[in-house]
């Protein structure tokens, strides 16, 4: 039984706790607005593109000349993993999420005997995937001192991929990072970015308009792979960052309610303790002043 | 809508910057400037730097670096990572950036087609100025 001075200093512990984590999550209700706003903007630039990437891939006249970054390498034996996750930890679920779906990845890739290579951006995956994986991962990112990550880091990871695939580094490329869905719903992605996946080919198949273009379709797809990857990963970048605030805010509102429920409790025991103590002293007045 | 107009949309990375109806908006396409009006041909194109011209009942320009351009069933699209409206271009920035391409352009070992991009963009750059 803990004297009643513990629990004193427990319920304030407890509530100082609870003041830090309701700040936390004030923080990241206001943050997430504008990661979701952002998100929300960001869209139309990453769907437009992908559109007209669709557009240009339809009119190819021989599809086997088109640019390697579009068709693939013809091969699949090197995978290159890029894993997105935040530099803050204290945000629920949402680093390992992304993680455990990289490693159930990392763990099919490897059993069916295909080499592996990783790049890890943002600190909290590296910690958890060095554990098990550290000597696939062959570069590692961080934005930790960016207040606000642009389209230029985009840009600087999307440059290294091309790089590296145009030194036959890897075959396919997999982005792995959170989708943002609502405040409560984020559910970690497992995107192929090289070669281009066309998931929606058959939805507008009718209305194919032929395009003019200039200079010549190869040139403009030579020149617009390379920035369509960039602007994947930028949306990757933004629905990770409005994943992230949600989830910790998400996380905060729980641990702060969890508080509040642990210092009821704390109160009512100490309450308890001190009656009981009061109690006992006033049996013991009592039964002096009897024997008298 | 006006009969001889068509939507202009400018979406960069971050935002959507402007959705206008306009009657013709010039682009600096990257082989020569081109002029677009109602019922272009469905085209994709990129751009050079230089200015759009979009003539609507508000006119407005903007300089561009570079970006990619496509028009189809009457909606001209220009997606731009550096669309920035010519308003808001303050004198003294110009300057700086104006030194900064000469600064790159005098580098011996950029190949030709920086070269045509940079010069296009100082030319631009020069007469905005």
């Amino acid at each position: 039984m803990p004297s009643l001075d513990d629990l004193k200093k427990r319920i304030k512990s407890v509530k100082s706790t609870q003041k830090i984590t309701k700040a936390m999550k004030m923080v990241a209700a206001a943050k997430l607005r504008k990661a979701q706003e952002n998100a929300e903007k960001g869209r139309p630039y990453s769907l437009k593109m992908q559109n007209i990437i669709l557009n240009l891939t339809k009119s190819l006249n021989n599809p086997e000349n088109a640019p390697k970054l579009l068709v693939g390498t013809g091969s699949d034996k090197t995978f290159l993993c890029v894993v997105l996750t935040a530099d803050r930890g204290l945000c629920g679920g949402f680093n390992s999420n992304i993680c455990k779906l990289a490693k159930t990845n990392f763990k099919k890739i490897l059993n069916d005997g295909k080499n592996l290579k990783i790049i890890t951006v943002g600190t909290k995956g590296l910690d958890q995937i060095k554990r098990e994986y550290s000597k696939y991962i062959i570069k590692k990112f961080s934005f930790k001192e960016k207040k606000q990550i642009s389209f230029d880091e985009a840009e600087l990871i999307g440059k290294e991929i091309i790089n590296l695939f145009d030194k036959k580094e890897f075959d396919k490329c997999i982005l792995f990072y959170n989708n943002f869905k609502n405040v409560i719903t984020q559910i970690p992605q497992a995107q192929q970015i090289i070669p281009v996946e066309n998931e929606n080919t058959t939805t507008k198949g009718d209305n194919l308009t032929s395009y003019e273009f200039e200079p010549e379709e190869d040139e403009i797809l030579e020149e617009l792979l390379p920035k369509n990857l960039s602007t994947q990963i930028f949306r990757a970048f933004l629905e990770n960052a409005a994943s992230e605030q949600g989830s910790r805010m998400t996380a905060m509102d729980n641990a702060t309610r969890n508080a509040g429920d642990l210092v009821d409790k704390l109160t009512i025991n100490y309450n308890r303790s001190r009656q009981a103590s009061i109690t006992k002293e006033l049996i013991e007045i009592i039964s002096g002043a009897e024997s008298l | 809508m006006k009969t001889d107009n068509f939507v202009v949309e400018i979406i960069s990375p971050t935002q959507s910057i402007l959705k206008v109806e306009a009657s013709e908006v010039v682009l600096p396409s990257f082989e020569g400037e081109m002029g677009i009006l109602k019922d272009h041909i469905p085209i994709i194109t990129f751009l050079r730097p230089g200015l759009i011209k979009i003539s609507s009942e508000k006119d407005k320009e903007f300089f561009v670096e570079d970006g990619t351009v496509e028009f189809t069933n009457n909606n001209l699209l220009i997606l731009t990572s550096t669309a920035k409206e010519l308003s808001d271009l303050k004198k003294g920035e110009l300057g700086t950036l104006i030194s900064e391409v000469e600064e790159k352009i005098k580098n011996e070992t950029i190949t030709d087609k920086d070269k045509y991009l940079l010069s296009y963009k100082l030319e631009t750059l020069k007469n905005i100025n």
